[in-house]
């Protein structure tokens, strides 16, 4: 594990967990944390609506923890934005006071659940590709994202393991539960290239030793894919359609419904506490 | 009386580590913070006292009681003066929980963790025995349970369903 090499910076935000070591001004950090936090929070939120709908009790459960692991990789990497950022903003803030353009996540994590079996497509795609991330991170150059990458990649393996289990299960099951984890499938296919994205801001964070390069990322996640259906016994979609915007702030309708759901309470109450 | 206790205020790392050997996990009692690896670290300067933690799971929602309880129970002994300092590396890992963890949460009906095998990453299909009778004919139930740490088993012997803490 790398040791911080900058020094530790004074407690400063006004509550919340400690904010992570290092100091300094570091705009694409900034955004990148924002990034990967906003896309495991939304895809928590979206978890959440599983509870006590799901096909089984166990897997009520099952969701519960993953999003419970989502929504803490995302405090971490909240409040590292926060802190980076110098503007006194904590997790809090930074998850009930942002607008719908201010939020950076995948418009992947966004799209409605639909079924089970495209909850669980999404969660391979999503899982495929946090696995190889956090691996990643873990020797990052900068040394907080790597704290959180060592917890977060020893999560997202059972998201992978669990997923993949699902869509094996459900695509070499019964006729219909192929023909609808196929479709689900279909439909979030072409979000999942939106996450393999190389901006200016990633290809310089690469180039710094602080992100894993998307293009390893891509073909990591392209080959544990492949390799799942496969075994479930379905098809690699084809489609020359590939939507984006998420980066910058650009949502689909299902998102401001999310946010409503997500916000309302904080910002009804502004300041409560338990 | 034939022993006087330390006036308050006389902390030492000691005096300190033996209150919080009191905190334990609100989620599994049996187990204190320090049976459970989570007491990373105990610094104390002068009157200052700087108690080091760390999660188990990035979203362990008992993290904010834990840091409320060492805080109470050191105010319990006057001090006052307290920094619950949360630090994510190293990651945890049930490697680091103690023989006297294991033992307790065994006697408690949870399986305990086998150890971690690789540096990184988690054993997904270990064997467990049955913490009731000691059968290791046993099977998951599901990888998920009542807390992120924990999955459900149950045992083809007795036939007694069990907690198993995941190694991690």
């Amino acid at each position: 594990m790398n040791l911080p090499t900058e020094p530790l910076a004074p407690l400063a935000l006004p509550r919340g967990p400690r904010p992570p070591g290092s100091a300094g001004d570091d705009p694409d950090v900034v955004t990148y944390a924002l990034r990967l936090g906003d896309d495991a929070l939304v895809l928590a939120q979206r978890l959440c609506e599983w509870a006590a709908c799901s096909p089984q009790l166990e897997e009520d459960v099952a969701l519960m923890n993953l999003a419970l692991d989502l929504l803490g990789q995302s405090r971490s990497l909240l409040t590292l934005a926060g802190a980076r950022e110098g503007r006194g903003r904590d997790e809090d803030d930074l998850a009930f006071l942002r607008d719908e353009p201010d939020f950076v996540n995948v418009q992947l994590v966004e799209l409605a659940n639909g079924d089970f079996g495209r909850t669980m497509a999404r969660q391979l795609l999503v899982a495929a590709y946090a696995v190889p991330l956090w691996q990643g991170l873990c020797a990052s150059a900068d040394a907080d994202l790597a704290g959180i990458a060592g917890k977060a990649v020893k999560e997202v393996t059972y998201h992978l393991d669990h997923a993949r289990s699902w869509v094996v299960r459900l695509g070499d099951g019964t006729e219909q539960s192929q023909r609808r984890v196929q479709a689900g499938l279909d439909e979030v296919w072409p979000y999942a290239l939106e996450l393999f994205e190389a901006d200016e801001l990633v290809q310089r964070l690469v180039a710094r030793g602080v992100a894993p390069d998307p293009t390893a990322l891509r073909e990591q996640w392209s080959a544990t894919v492949q390799e799942v259906l496969i075994e479930a016994t379905l098809s690699v979609p084809e489609t020359d359609w590939r939507p984006t915007g998420g980066r910058r702030g650009v949502h689909t309708e299902a998102f401001g419904y999310l946010l409503a759901e997500l916000q309302h309470v904080h910002r009804s109450h502004p300041g409560a506490s338990w | 009386m034939t022993s006087v206790a330390p006036a308050e205020g006389t902390a030492s790392v000691e005096r300190v580590r033996e209150v919080l050997a009191q905190v334990t996990d609100p989620e599994i009692p049996v187990l204190t913070i320090a049976d459970l690896g989570v007491l990373r670290e105990i610094a104390v300067d002068g009157r200052r006292i700087v108690v080091t933690v760390t999660p188990t799971y990035s979203g362990c929602p008992a993290m904010d009681e834990i840091r409320a309880d060492v805080r109470a129970a050191l105010a319990a002994h006057g001090w006052h003066d307290v920094e619950v300092r949360t630090v994510l590396a190293p990651a945890w890992t049930t490697d680091w929980m103690t023989e006297d963890g294991r033992r307790k949460l065994e006697e408690y009906g949870i399986a305990p963790p086998g150890r971690v095998a690789g540096p990184v990453l988690v054993q997904l299909r270990p064997r467990v025995g049955c913490p009731q009778c000691g059968s290791s004919d046993t099977e998951e139930m599901t990888r998920f349970g009542s807390t992120s740490c924990k999955s459900m088993w149950r045992c083809r012997s007795c036939r007694e369903p069990f907690d198993h803490f995941k190694a991690h």
